[in-house]
Parts: C-alpha cells; sequence; structure tokens
C-alpha cells in the first residue's frame, strides 16, 4: 500500500489536517478520513456535483480534486454554509420552497448557489439555470430549486 | 421564457375544511438534509469496518467456465472473496422454486452464466475500497462468450441465441414446454375487436421502438452488512423497502426473517430502482466470511451496467374510430425487455394502454422477453410510458384526421366512474375527464403558440398499489406526539403522513415527530413505490391516530369519572357534549399521562383496498432547430389528479420530477449498448439527464377528484405524471414539424433523420 501524506487545510474556518494516499480523492479525504459526509458522491468522475465544494474561492467538484492537492486550501463544505444554528438564507429558502425531495443532492446545490449568489446578487433565471447546470438533480426537475434561489436572492438583499 | 399573466400552480381544492391538509408546512427532516446533517447509505460507519468491491463480467454473454481467485486472496489487505458458491445450499427446494431462487442468486453473484455486460461474479472485502479494486484485477475468470442477444426483435427470432436453457414459453397461462427468450405472452380480451375495427371509419396503426433507460438516481446503490457472532444479520442500506431486502435476503441465505434486521438509511433517491437488491447480500456473505461489517459502495458504470433500468420495448398499436370520435376498438401489441431474467412491467404497461379511455371492444397482447442486458427493475409506473408513447401519438392521428381537437377526441372516450378498462377491473370515481377538462381550460391551451412552435397533449394513467403499512403514535408528556413508521422516505412522505396525524389528533404537525424506523421497530410495511406512501402509510398513521382518540377519551373519562360515551376529541381539546364544564386540551391530558394509568401508544397496521389511480396529462410547446434536429421544451404544463393534495408543494414536486424525467425519456436518454452488448455511455456525462439549462419552468395543475377509498381521499401522485411527457413532446415535434417520431429518444440526430 502506497504511504501517507500529511496535509494541512482550513476547512469551515478551522485547521484541520489529515493523512491520505495519493489516490485518494480530497472528496473521499473528506468523507472518510475526516468524516464530513455531508458533501456526497454521486458519480465520482464530475459529471453530477453532488461533491461540490468552495475551494480556495472556487466552486470545485471534490472527487475531480486529490487530497494531496489541498495542501494548504481554504475549503467551505455543506457543514460551513450555516452560521452555527442560523441556517443561511439559501438553506431556509431551499426548505420553505420543498426545493428538495431525496435531498442527496441538496449539499451540492446550495455550496453551489451560495458561490453564485455571492459573486451576481440578483440572477435572472436563466442565469441560475446556466450556473446550476453542472449540479443533477433527478427528483425536483429543477423547477422548485430555481425559485428556492431566487428567494435567497430576495431575502439576501432584504437583509 | 417564463409568462406570469396567470395563476401559475393551481390547486383546483375540492375540499378544504382541514387545520392542516392542505398546508404547506416545512419537512420535519429538511434541516437535516439542507446542512449535510442527514445519514444516507454511503455515509454510515462502524468501528471495524472493512470495504467491499465486486468484480462485473465485462461479456454480455458467456459461460463462467472457472474462477480463481487465489491471487487476489493473497494481496496485502484483502480479507475475503465470495462467488456464487458461498451461498449456502438448500435442499428443500425443487422445481420451478429451485429455477426461481438460482435466478434471484445469480442476479447477485453469477454462478454458470454472466447474462449482461457488468453481470456481479465475485465480491472482496479488504481493508479499504482501493485494495479491494485492486484486487478485483487478480482475479481470473475462464469465460466462453456467447452471441449477445439486446433487443425483443432479436430475443424472438427463430434462431436466437438462448439465455436460460431452463426457460420455457408460458403461452396464455399455459406451459409449452418449449425453451426459448420468451417467457409468457399474455392477453386481455374485452368485447370483439374484429368487429370494433369493422365498424371503424378510421383505422391508424404503426409500430414503436423504446430504448432501455435508467433511473438516474443520483446516489449510487449502497449497502452495509454486519453478521454478528450471535448469528444475527444487520444491514444498513439506502432502499425503497427496509422489509423487502429483509425478507429477499431471508431467501438469498436461507435463513429466518427474524435473524435479519435491516435498517433504511435515509435514500438519495429511487423511482423504482432502488425496490431489489444487489449488493446487500455479497456484503452479508464477506461479512459472514470475516466476521467484521462490509460496505459495498457501486459506483455511477456500476449503477448504470449493475443495477435494474427500465426497459426498451417493441410495440404494435392500432386504433379504430368513427368519424364522430367514437373509438370502436383498439389493439395494443406489446414486446418488453425483461433483462437477463423474466419479469419485464409489461403486465403493467398492459393495465395501462388504454385505461384513459372507455373502448368497447379492446385486446392487448403482453410479451415478456429475456435479453442480454440487466435484469429490469421499476421505473416510476413502469411500462405505461413505453405503452402511452405509442397509443397517444396514436389518438393525436386519429384525431387529425378526423379533424378534432385532440382534448375533445379524448373526452369524447373517456373512462368515468363504471367503466371496464380492457384488462378486467371496473373504475370507481376516477378524474380522467377533470384532467382532460383543466388541459382544455388551461391558459397554457388557450394561448397562441408563438411562432414557429409545435404544440402536443397527451394523457397517461397508473393504477396505484395498496399494500401493507404500519405506523405507532407514541404521546409524549409535553403533548407532542413520536410517529414510528416504515415507509422510506424518498420525497416528502414523513411530513405528507405526519400531516395526516395532525389532522385527526387537532395539533399541529411541527407537534408530530414522524421517525422512519428499522424492521425490528415497526410491523411490516411494503415499498415506497408503486404511489401507495401517502395513502396507505398515510391512512396507517390516520388509524393510529384514531387509536390514540379513543384511549384519550378512555382516559378522560377515567380522570372525570364519566362514561366515555359522552365524550369527543375535536381541534386538540377532549370535552364532554354533555357538561360544557368538562374540557381539556390534549396537552394537559399528555402532561397526566403518568399519573393516571401510563402513557398512550396509538398502532395501526393496514391492507387498504379503495386504491384510486392517478390521470396526468401534460401541454407542451417545443421548437425544433431545423439544422440539428434539437427539441427545446418551451413550455410544458402538467396536470394531474391528486384525490386530494396533503401536502400541494410536494404534490407539484412529484408532478415536475416526473414530468422532467419524461422529458428526458423523450429527449435524449439511452442506453448505447455495442454489438457485444456493452453500455457504451455509462457515466452521467454521456448518459445526459436534463440540467437545469435545459429546462424551463414546469407549471403544474392539481385536480382534486377525492377517492372514495381513502378516508381524506388521497390518490397517490408518485407516478402517472412521467407517463404522458414521450407521446407530448412526440405530438409537439409533429405539430412543429410533420415529423412522426415512432422511436425512443427523439435526439437530435433521429429528429432530423426523421421522415
Amino acid at each position: 500500500m502506497p504511504g501517507k501524506t500529511y496535509v494541512q487545510t482550513t476547512i469551515n474556518g478551522e485547521q484541520v489536517d489529515f493523512l491520505c494516499e495519493p489516490r485518494q480523492s480530497l472528496l473521499e479525504c473528506l468523507r472518510d478520513e475526516i468524516g464530513l459526509t455531508g458533501t456526497k458522491e454521486g458519480c465520482n468522475d464530475g459529471n453530477c456535483g453532488a461533491c461540490t465544494i468552495n475551494l480556495d474561492g472556487r466552486i470545485v467538484t471534490s472527487c475531480l480534486v486529490l487530497g494531496v492537492e489541498a495542501e494548504g486550501a481554504t475549503i467551505e463544505t455543506i457543514e460551513g454554509v450555516a452560521d452555527g444554528s442560523n441556517l443561511h438564507p439559501l438553506q431556509l429558502a431551499f426548505l420553505e420552497n420543498a426545493a428538495l425531495q431525496c435531498g442527496i443532492c441538496t449539499p451540492g446545490f446550495i455550496v453551489s448557489s451560495k458561490a453564485l449568489l455571492e459573486e451576481n446578487p440578483n440572477p435572472t433565471e436563466h442565469e441560475i439555470r446556466f450556473w446550476l447546470a453542472n449540479n443533477l438533480c433527478r427528483c425536483t426537475g429543477y423547477d422548485k430549486i430555481v425559485r428556492a434561489v431566487q428567494d435567497a436572492a430576495k431575502r439576501l438583499q432584504e437583509a | 421564457m417564463t409568462t406570469t399573466d396567470y395563476e401559475r400552480n393551481m390547486v383546483n381544492a375540492t375540499k378544504t375544511d382541514f387545520n392542516v391538509i392542505g398546508t404547506r408546512p416545512v419537512r420535519h427532516d429538511g434541516t437535516d438534509k439542507v446542512t449535510g446533517r442527514a445519514l444516507y447509505g454511503a455515509d454510515f460507519d462502524t468501528s471495524g469496518l472493512l470495504h467491499g468491491k465486486i468484480l462485473r463480467s465485462p461479456h454480455a454473454h458467456a459461460i463462467i467456465k472457472s474462477v480463481d481467485t487465489s491471487k487476489a486472496e493473497a494481496l496485502e489487505g484483502v480479507k475475503a472473496i465470495v462467488t456464487a458458491s458461498d451461498f449456502p445450499e438448500v435442499e428443500e427446494k425443487t422445481g420451478e422454486d429451485e429455477t426461481k431462487l438460482k435466478w434471484l442468486r445469480d442476479n447477485i453473484l453469477a454462478s454458470d452464466k454472466a447474462l449482461y455486460g457488468g453481470h456481479a461474479i465475485a465480491g472482496v472485502a479488504a481493508v479499504n475500497p482501493h485494495v479491494a479494486e485492486e484486487a478485483l484485477n487478480l482475479i481470473q475468470v475462464e469465460y466462453q462468450v456467447l452471441t449477445p442477444v439486446l433487443t425483443t426483435q432479436e430475443a424472438m427470432a427463430d434462431n436466437a441465441s438462448i439465455l436460460h436453457d431452463s426457460l420455457t414459453t408460458e403461452e396464455l397461462g399455459k406451459d409449452t414446454g418449449t425453451v426459448s427468450n420468451v417467457a409468457s405472452h399474455f392477453q386481455h380480451v374485452k368485447g370483439d375487436v374484429v368487429k370494433g375495427f369493422s365498424e371503424a371509419d378510421i383505422c391508424i396503426e404503426r409500430d414503436f421502438n423504446t430504448t432501455t433507460v435508467h433511473q438516474g438516481y443520483i446516489e449510487p446503490h449502497n449497502g452495509t452488512a454486519f453478521w454478528s457472532a450471535d448469528g444475527r444479520l444487520h444491514v444498513w442500506c439506502s432502499t425503497q423497502v427496509a422489509f423487502a431486502v429483509r425478507d429477499s435476503l431471508s431467501d438469498l441465505l436461507d435463513m429466518p426473517v427474524s435473524m435479519i434486521r435491516v435498517t433504511p438509511m435515509e435514500i438519495g433517491g429511487g423511482f423504482g430502482g432502488k425496490i431489489p437488491i444487489y449488493v446487500e447480500p455479497v456484503a452479508a456473505l464477506l461479512s459472514k466470511k470475516t466476521g467484521a461489517p462490509v460496505k459495498i459502495v457501486m459506483s455511477r458504470k456500476e449503477t448504470f451496467e449493475g443495477s435494474g433500468p427500465t426497459p426498451g420495448s417493441y410495440m404494435k398499436i392500432k386504433v379504430g374510430a368513427k368519424k364522430d370520435g367514437t373509438i370502436t376498438a383498439a389493439h395494443a401489441w406489446l414486446a418488453m425487455e425483461a433483462g437477463a431474467y423474466p419479469g419485464s412491467p409489461v403486465g403493467a404497461a398492459a393495465q395501462c394502454v388504454f385505461s384513459v379511455y372507455d373502448i368497447e371492444n379492446a385486446l392487448i397482447d403482453g410479451y415478456d422477453v429475456v435479453v442480454n442486458k440487466p435484469k429490469t427493475a421499476a421505473y416510476r409506473a413502469p411500462g405505461a410510458p413505453n405503452a402511452a408513447f405509442g397509443a397517444e401519438q396514436v389518438l393525436n392521428e386519429l384525431a387529425e384526421q378526423i379533424g378534432m381537437d385532440p382534448i375533445d377526441l379524448r373526452l369524447k372516450n373517456v373512462a368515468t366512474e363504471g367503466t371496464r378498462r380492457p384488462d378486467g377491473p371496473v373504475f370507481r370515481t376516477i378524474g380522467a375527464k377533470e384532467v382532460l377538462e383543466a388541459m382544455r381550460d388551461h391558459p397554457h391551451y388557450q394561448s397562441e403558440k408563438a411562432a414557429g412552435h409545435g404544440r402536443g397533449i397527451a394523457i397517461g394513467f397508473w393504477f396505484n398499489i395498496g399494500f401493507d403499512s404500519a405506523c405507532n403514535i407514541a404521546v409524549n408528556s409535553d403533548g407532542t406526539v413520536n410517529l414510528t413508521e416504515g415507509s422510506t422516505d424518498i420525497g416528502g412522505s414523513r411530513t405528507s403522513i405526519a400531516m395526516q396525524a395532525a389532522e385527526v389528533l387537532g395539533i399541529p404537525v411541527e407537534d408530530v415527530r414522524p421517525s422512519v424506523v428499522d424492521t425490528d421497530t415497526v410491523g411490516f410495511t411494503a415499498i415506497t413505490g408503486g404511489s401507495r406512501t401517502t395513502f396507505a402509510t398515510g391512512w396507517a398513521a390516520y388509524e393510529a391516530a384514531q387509536d390514540v382518540v379513543r384511549q384519550c377519551i378512555e382516559r378522560a373519562a377515567s380522570i372525570w369519572d364519566v362514561d366515555a360515551d359522552g365524550l369527543q376529541m375535536k381541534d386538540g381539546s377532549i370535552s364532554s357534549t354533555a357538561d360544557s364544564e368538562l374540557s381539556m386540551t390534549f396537552k394537559e391530558l399528555a402532561s397526566q399521562l403518568s399519573d393516571t394509568g401510563g402513557g398512550i401508544m396509538g398502532s395501526a397496521s393496514v391492507n387498504p383496498g379503495g386504491v384510486g389511480g392517478s390521470f396526468a396529462g401534460n401541454i407542451a410547446d417545443v421548437s425544433v432547430d431545423e439544422d440539428t434536429g434539437k427539441v427545446t421544451v418551451e413550455r410544458f404544463t402538467c396536470v394531474q389528479d391528486a384525490g386530494k393534495a396533503i401536502h400541494p408543494s410536494y404534490v407539484e414536486g412529484q408532478m415536475q420530477g416526473g414530468s422532467v424525467q419524461g422529458i428526458g425519456w423523450a429527449l435524449n436518454e439511452e442506453y448505447f449498448m455495442n454489438d457485444q452488448g456493452n453500455m457504451s455511455n455509462s457515466s452521467l456525462l454521456d448518459y445526459r439527464m436534463p440540467t437545469a439549462l435545459d429546462l424551463p419552468m414546469i407549471d403544474t395543475v392539481i385536480v382534486e377528484v377525492a377517492n372514495p377509498g381513502h378516508p381524506f381521499g388521497v390518490r397517490g401522485v408518485g407516478e402517472a405524471n412521467i407517463v404522458p411527457p414521450t407521446p407530448t413532446l412526440a405530438n409537439a415535434i409533429y405539430d412543429a414539424t410533420g415529423k412522426r417520431m415512432t422511436d425512443l429518444p427523439m435526439s437530435p440526430g433521429a429528429v432530423l433523420a426523421a421522415e
């Protein structure tokens, strides 16, 4: 078995160090080495978006990043989106708009949508659909997800 | 793209005097699911966990001559390897039972033959998934490759390569003794189709082909098993039905159900595909060998190639009508791929194909055909979308030739209460007519379509099912209740079930805490499927809540020392009809339980008849790119009869989700099989499901024609919505281009090539 590398990161505002093999993806490290299972695996080849995280200010599919590449990185996962027990407006909007059914894609959608609203606080329907095109949802048909993001944008602007 | 000059997402409610039902509360499990806290099958962890991987056949049809695991076993970190020979011997089963058990086991781990590319051959448990995967490469399997058969036409041909030497054709209920790939041929006959067609002024007859598609749930199959030293097996997995996992394991492993406990984890989508089991028995056998818990999670490729998709099909539809639009006769000839083992959904397709209509003379032939593809599983109204793709296009052609509006033609022939379906059952109160009327009157249908756009409509039926459900409700001292039930929650059913209990108890739904529990903890509960969960488990919750009400009244009677007959519980209070002084709230009573005889626990098990089928219809506008053939859905409306929408938002969610799965099936999705029978697009890049960018908003209209067979009128809404999209879009493409699309998917190349 290959040797392990020591990796230092900041995850959701805390310093997190872990050991991983060179062949382990960051997704695997988050889930199996660190225990942050909110980030989900749907395809392991970058096509479904369930494992979307924020890595140094960019949203990436964590299955396509190696754990060893995260050395020195600042990472935000779904577990870091709420402020303690206060849900983020996106999380509230997803709940109140019934924008999830099975919920497996929801962490990826919320992490992606948060990055969208940080870059574009008032996106059009088309801009939301374009941004979220790398996140697959098989349950909702996206209608209520688009509405939830629109609702969250409104909440954030009113806040 | 979106017009908002009319009310969107309409709810045509017929009964509104409810406190909780018909409202839109936040779901109880919601916070866990938006914060990443909810634990799905692959998130399960326990001490000493080993990781399993499965070796799969690279050949679609081959004899397995030998399997040599010795090199793999020698790899450092490998803890155990299992093959089909590790299933325990079962001596008492003979004949047909023996064959059935063999097929069941062979689909988990193939013994003598690999019957599809991706067929499981062996399982490995190791210290981590990477070592397990390395070990797979060291297992040596000697195959004798055979010719695969990949479609019903190939499989039914005279000189076809045969999958099973033990499979003989059942012809109209009788075993012919003839070995073939046709497992069975059945018929439904109503009236006299020969006479009916002779009375028709116009007959339309066409052939249709559909390809294999996958449910496409985002969460791959998974399961963890721990076979304890005390002989009990505990399994944690993502499943639509924990009790069937338990019962299947009992059959496969030849052990009593009481020795197996299945804990359903949160489930990341199923749509029918997570009714069967795949990895759980392999994990169990590996756990037995190692004494450690073993987790197996499928990759996406394995999910496509090693789990059950829905069948490709070949169908001939013929419908005859008089000039006034009266349908005189209809014939459907349906052949569906079962995959590697018998059991396609052709039976269900036959129950649906003409059931929207009151047809005097109908004949339905169904053929269940084995092919070298994964054993098919259910997919949302299984079989019905295939059949509707043909039948609902033929209806539109008839309407065009007669010169009638296609909705008017359907209304002229629509099934109503008392109509006998061609497959036998007589409808009770149904909402087919109301759905068609809501479509006809909808602003979408009444609007002018944009220049260059085509418009299509279609309607579909799904019968829904009842089956067993159980529910317990325990009263807490603070006046809330804990509700435990056995239906895994795929789309908000915890809440729709809790709402029915809250309605009976007269308390806010937030005061009901629903949990989905394991097979040791609640009574037998059948699948989350067949659109039954809100109907049947909701009914169990209704009955369990009634049980709580009865006990509350008895307790109040004993506290007040009066006769229980004069007491009632309404809107969360117990009171006496005779003495207005005697009144207390449910909360007040709950706080006194411990001192007055102990806690109150209501429970119920039901197996309800009274299932009410559901109808769904679509209106769609499309544009078709003349140069590429690409179809864009510009506007889409789904109308469905919910009976009574318990939580309208989640009813709309079912309608929108089913519509979009149907849109994907119509326009993009298919298994590309090469000549050797291997799937060449087993990734979510190449198997192209709709993204947010491919779609417009999906408008909904909830029609409510109460089901007389449910206390609140519920029908169940999970499935009928996937039936109409494929013919709706085919009809819209025809309207835009004049091309009649008879094959699915209607991908850009196919639309371009069509005449």
